[in-house]
Parts: structure tokens; C-alpha cells; sequence
């Protein structure tokens, strides 16, 4: 209680007046310079830089003025700021306390407007003035346009659809597998007992291994063993006639490509973690609903099928794309055991070209393909929130 | 041999003794209501009859079959002894006609056909069929709690249990759902309720259980329980009810 009164004590009274705001307008009117300057000087380092490259033209110099002239809007708001800051100084004279605070917040409110702005202005013409500096020496070795325009073809069609076949494949594979581990991970009953242990151990083994391990060990260990080359002449023997074949001819005809093991060790790596997320959607469907559909007499396994699994599945949506591209980006690991993705591809080309923009576009791609998978599941949570919103529990 | 009989049933979460040593007997079309405290076990007994929970000591006979311990096909069991819960429970996922038509078609094996037809028609004797294709989170609470009736009845079951299916509703849907209630009544439908509504009770019930302390302190006609108890603790609890206005 005591500490209560005193906090009501420490409250102003009501005609307190707010202590005087011109000094943030004189700051914002500061900084709103400071920022001109560096968007002049910046500028025409950009300007010399280009001109470097022979690259100038008529249309820069009229975005080197826009550029200024943009920044040069910082005080508008610097402005106001000053213009509110005297209106409040006379309502202070003139003793109308209500008027003198509402301009005072107006003038605090437009001097942290500049502030922002310019703090952004600021982050923008430091991040271009970087990738010109020293003669465009950062824009020279990671955007090096002749460049990326040459191999962007190359990159993407030859190479990063290795990346796409691989995680798509994966991506299906994890799915029923990592529902697989998940379901069996919440067996029940005693005769599950040492199942839940195996799907535990499998969890805890693979999400601990890092995935590139995974890959090596996969990728050259299983091939090295030799027993796929005892196993698939019998499973390609079901649909080819093998029997005329010379052992070095169905050696060629039954070898597994490495890019099969990578699907295996990713799928094997991601089926643990997607399996976690399933195994939390599944907990977190409330037991009504499992007491519901075991009322009505359905099992066990009917109830996962119909009741819990297709709620849970709705609700790990964005885990799950989480998971996935982390798979995604995880297939630039493939590399490791030999097989020639598109990082692969432009670390050729950079080193043959002494230069990055060839991995600047596998960066690009691997973000490109993200940004439509996070938009495509906002509305599929979208379109589901309706449903799930209300009627169980 | 009763209906429904319910031998010495005892049951316990952990060191909480719920049901000891219950005894009580239902006879077919008949309409039995719980009543007593919260805490008194009503919700336990209701579930423990369709092993929902299992009970640690006694029996449950339904026509004779022991239908409690191990050893007992609970799926089957299930078939025969719907249950309704107090917060609806529908499948949000699902619409009103999935929700109906779900265990008829993966439990009884119906064609989907032949369970939607079904379900339609008892949708369209509580007025929901134009729901039908609507999901459970577009209807009010009372509607919800009917179409969760329909899917307890679409299994077509010997024995139905209420476990106080108004008490999650606003006032003024209460009568929608206990209309339903009474008209299976009246088709002889074999029900259990727990309720709190305790003048519907003396209407419908064919006989009254007072449950107090984990057994049936007392039991009768509706007339009787609610007219002259004998036992000083139902009347003692029924005055309350008629103190707080609902009785």
C-alpha cells in the first residue's frame, strides 16, 4: 500500500506544465543537417565512383539531385517541430496549460519523426556509400553486373534446379517420415514402450548431428559399403531381364546417383526435426478432442488420422516452412560429398573469375524462393484461422 | 437383471477418492438424473460407464455383459453408450456434416451415402440441416451442443450420457437443447444426465440420483427427491437450489 500512495504522489498535479520542447527541435534541426551533408558528400562519392566505371550518365546526375533533394525533406518535419515549439511558448505566456502541453507533445512527436527518418537515411547512404568506396571495390566483387548477367542462366537452370530437385524430393520424404517418427514417438500402451524409445533415440541421434556429417557419411559411407551394389541388381532384376547383362554393364545400369543418398541423409536430418514439430502439433490438441472421437468409437489410430492429426497439421504451418527452409538452404551442403549444386557451380566461376557475384546469385535465388513459401503459408494460416478459431476445447 | 447396473464402483485419481463403492441401476427407456454437488462424482461416474475412465474396483453390467475392466472391446462398447460433453467438443475442422457423418462411416462402415442421408435427417429434426455445411466455429453454442447430440445419436446407441450439456450455454439458449432432450425422452430413448437444471430434471426423470461423496446418497421419483427427500444432506442441497432461484 505504501508503495502505492507514493506513486500516486509522484504524480504532477494537473496544471504542471511540461518542460519546454524547442530544445529537441533544435537537435532534430542538427541532425537533419548532418544528414544533408553526408547525402552530399556521399553522393558525389557515388557519382565519382560511377564515373569511374563509365558508367556516368545524364540520368544519374538527376537522381544524385532527387537523392539530395529527398534527404533535404528531413526538415519539413524539423520545421513543424519549431513551429509547434513556439506555439506552445506562447500558450505558456498566455497561461493556457492544455494548449501549451498538446503543442509541446506536436513538437516532441516531429523531432523524433526527423530522428527516424534520418537514422534511416543515414543506414541506406552509408550501405550504398560502402559498395562504391575505393573505386566500387565491394560492388566489383559482389554485384559485378557483366558477370552475374552472364552466368544467371547457367546458375539457375543448370545448377540450382539440383538444389530444387533435391529439397523438393526431401521436403515430400519428411513429411510422411517426420509424421511417421512423430506418431511413433507418442505410441501408447506398454507394447509401445520400446518403439516411443527407438523414435526418441533416432530423434536425439540425427538432430545432433550436424547435417553436413549426415551427408559424408551417407553420401561416401553407404555407396563405400557396397551394399547397395548387392541390393539393387536384385530390385532391378524385378523389371529389367539382368541375365545377359556383363557384371560391369549392370554395375553402370544399377549404380544409385550420389544425389539419392544426399535426399537420404537431409530427409533422414529434417525427418527428426519436422517429426519434433509434429509430435508438439499433435500435443497440442486439446483432450476433449480425443475424448470426443473415442466416445463415438472410433480407435486409437482413427482418432490421430481424423481428429488430431489434420488440426495439429493446421497448427504447425509455420514451424514447419521454418523446418523446410532450412532444408532448403541446407542443399548447398551436397557439394561435400561431390555432387555439383549451384554454390558449387559459382565457387567455379569465382574463382575462375577472381570475383563473388556468381555466389551473390545463389544468395539471391536461395532468398527468392523463401519469400514466396513464408507469403504462401500467411494465407494459408489466414484462411484456417476461422476454422480453428472457435467450436472445439 | 437391470439394464444398466453399476456394482460397488470405485474410482480414484491418485489420492483423491471419487466414486466409493457406488451403487445404482437403470432400467431401458429410462431417463436417470444425477444430481448433487460439484465434486460429487457425476462426471466421473458418466465417464467411467463408457470407459473414458477406467475404475479401480466393482462392475459395470450393460444387458448383463460386464462392460468395465480389461478384457473389454471399448470401441465396441462405444457404439452402444454415446456421451455429450458440456463444451460441445465438435470437430472444428470439420463441418456439421462431417462431424455427424465421421463415425458412422469409419466405425459402423456405412457408405458415405447412406451416413449423410442419415445425418440429414437427424439434422432436420432439431432444425439444423441448413447448417449442415457450415463449421462449427459459425454456430452459437445451443446449436452447437445440438449438433453434437446428432452426432452421439447418429451411432444409433442403446444408452446416451448427458454429463451437463447446458451448463456451458447462455441462458437463453438452454431450452433449445433441453427440448431435444426431452423428445428423445419421450421416444424412449435410455438416457443419463448430470445436471444443474434441476426443474427439467423433475420433469423428465423417470428416477432422481442424489450423489454425494462419491455414492448415491439417495435415490427416487422425481416427486420424491424433490417433494420430501428423506435424508437430511438432499435436503440440505436442495434448499440451495431454491435459494439461488433454480429450482
Amino acid at each position: 500500500m505504501a508503495c502505492r500512495s507514493d506513486l500516486f504522489l509522484n504524480l504532477k498535479p494537473a496544471a504542471d506544465l511540461p518542460t519546454p520542447a524547442t530544445r529537441h527541435g533544435a537537435a532534430a534541426l542538427l541532425f537533419a543537417a548532418l544528414c544533408l551533408m553526408a547525402a552530399v558528400s556521399s553522393m558525389s562519392l557515388i557519382r565519382g565512383a560511377v564515373a569511374e566505371l563509365g558508367a556516368a550518365s545524364p540520368m544519374f546526375a538527376i537522381a544524385q539531385i532527387v537523392v539530395v533533394a529527398v534527404v533535404a525533406l528531413l526538415f519539413w518535419p524539423v520545421w513543424k517541430s519549431l513551429a509547434f515549439s513556439r506555439k506552445s511558448e506562447t500558450a505558456r505566456a498566455s497561461g493556457d496549460a492544455v494548449e501549451t502541453r498538446i503543442a509541446n507533445a506536436a513538437a516532441r512527436d516531429f523531432a523524433h519523426i526527423t530522428f527516424g527518418w534520418g537514422v534511416f537515411a543515414l543506414l541506406v547512404l552509408g550501405f550504398f556509400t560502402f559498395i562504391f568506396m575505393n573505386d566500387s571495390a565491394v560492388g566489383k566483387t559482389f554485384v559485378l553486373l557483366p558477370l552475374m548477367q552472364e552466368k544467371w542462366w547457367l546458375v539457375t537452370w543448370k545448377f540450382f534446379t539440383v538444389n530444387i530437385f533435391v529439397f523438393v524430393i526431401a521436403e515430400i520424404l519428411v513429411l510422411g517420415w517426420g509424421l511417421a517418427v512423430a506418431l511413433m514417438r507418442l505410441m501408447p500402451g506398454a507394447a509401445g514402450q520400446p518403439i516411443r524409445a527407438l523414435a526418441t533415440f533416432y530423434c536425439d541421434v540425427f538432430r545432433g548431428l550436424p547435417g553436413i556429417v549426415t551427408l559424408y557419411l551417407i553420401g561416401f559411407g553407404i555407396p563405400t559399403s557396397g551394399i547397395p551394389d548387392i541390393v539393387s541388381p536384385y530390385v532391378y532384376g524385378l523389371f529389367v531381364d539382368i541375365s545377359a547383362m556383363s557384371p560391369q554393364e549392370l554395375r553402370t545400369a544399377t549404380r544409385i546417383p550420389v544425389m539419392w543418398w544426399c535426399i537420404l541423409a537431409l530427409t533422414l536430418t529434417y525427418g527428426a526435426y519436422v517429426a519434433e514439430v509434429y509430435r508438439a502439433g499433435i500435443e497440442s490438441i486439446h483432450w476433449s478432442q480425443v475424448a470426443a472421437a473415442r466416445s463415438l468409437g472410433l480407435s486409437y489410430m482413427q482418432t490421430m488420422r481424423h481428429v488430431v492429426v489434420p488440426q495439429a497439421v493446421r497448427r504447425i504451418m509455420a514451424p514447419l516452412l521454418n523446418d523446410f527452409i532450412g532444408l532448403q538452404k541446407d542443399t548447398a551442403l551436397v557439394q561435400i560429398v561431390g555432387l555439383t549444386d549451384a554454390f558449387q557451380q559459382s565457387k567455379i566461376i569465382a574463382a575462375n573469375a577472381f570475383n563473388l557475384s556468381a555466389v551473390t546469385i545463389v544468395a539471391i535465388l536461395f532468398v527468392l524462393i523463401t519469400i514466396p513459401q513464408a507469403r504462401f503459408v500467411d494465407r494459408l494460416l489466414e484462411r484456417d484461422a476461422a476454422r480453428i478459431r472457435a467450436g472445439g476445447a | 437383471m437391470a439394464f444398466l447396473e453399476i456394482i460397488d464402483v470405485q474410482k480414484h485419481f491418485g489420492d483423491i477418492e471419487v466414486l466409493r463403492g457406488l451403487n445404482m441401476q437403470a432400467e431401458e427407456h429410462q431417463v436417470v438424473c444425477l444430481i448433487g454437488p460439484s465434486g460429487c462424482g457425476k462426471s466421473t461416474l458418466l465417464r467411467c460407464i463408457n470407459q473414458l475412465e477406467n475404475i479401480q474396483a466393482g462392475e459395470i453390467r450393460l444387458e448383463g455383459d460386464r462392460v468395465s475392466g480389461p478384457g473389454v472391446d471399448v470401441n465396441r462398447l462405444r457404439q452402444q453408450v454415446g456421451i455429450v460433453f458440456q463444451s460441445f467438443n465438435l470437430f472444428p475442422h470439420m463441418s456439421v456434416l462431417e462431424n455427424v457423418t465421421l463415425a458412422p462411416i469409419r466405425v459402423l462402415k456405412l457408405s458415405k451415402v447412406e451416413a449423410e442421408e442419415k445425418a440429414m435427417a437427424l439434422l432436420r429434426r432439431i432444425g439444423m440441416d441448413i447448417k449442415a455445411m457450415d463449421y462449427p466455429d459459425r454456430l452459437s453454442g445451443g446449436q452447437q451442443q445440438r449438433v453434437a447430440i446428432v452426432r452421439a445419436l447418429a451411432m444409433a446407441p442403446k444408452l446416451l450420457l448427458l454429463d451437463e450439456i447446458t451448463s456451458a450455454l447462455d441462458p437463453e439458449l438452454v431450452s433449445e437443447v433441453l427440448n431435444i432432450v426431452r423428445d428423445l425422452a419421450g421416444q424412449g430413448m435410455t438416457m443419463m444426465l448430470a445436471t444443474h437444471e434441476m426443474g427439467f430434471a423433475r420433469e423428465v426423470a423417470s428416477k432422481v440420483c442424489f450423489l454425494h461423496e462419491g455414492v448415491v446418497h439417495e435415490e427416487g421419483t422425481p416427486a420424491k427427491i424433490f417433494g420430501d427427500p428423506d435424508k437430511q444432506r438432499t435436503r440440505s442441497f436442495l434448499k440451495r437450489i431454491m435459494e439461488a432461484g433454480r429450482l
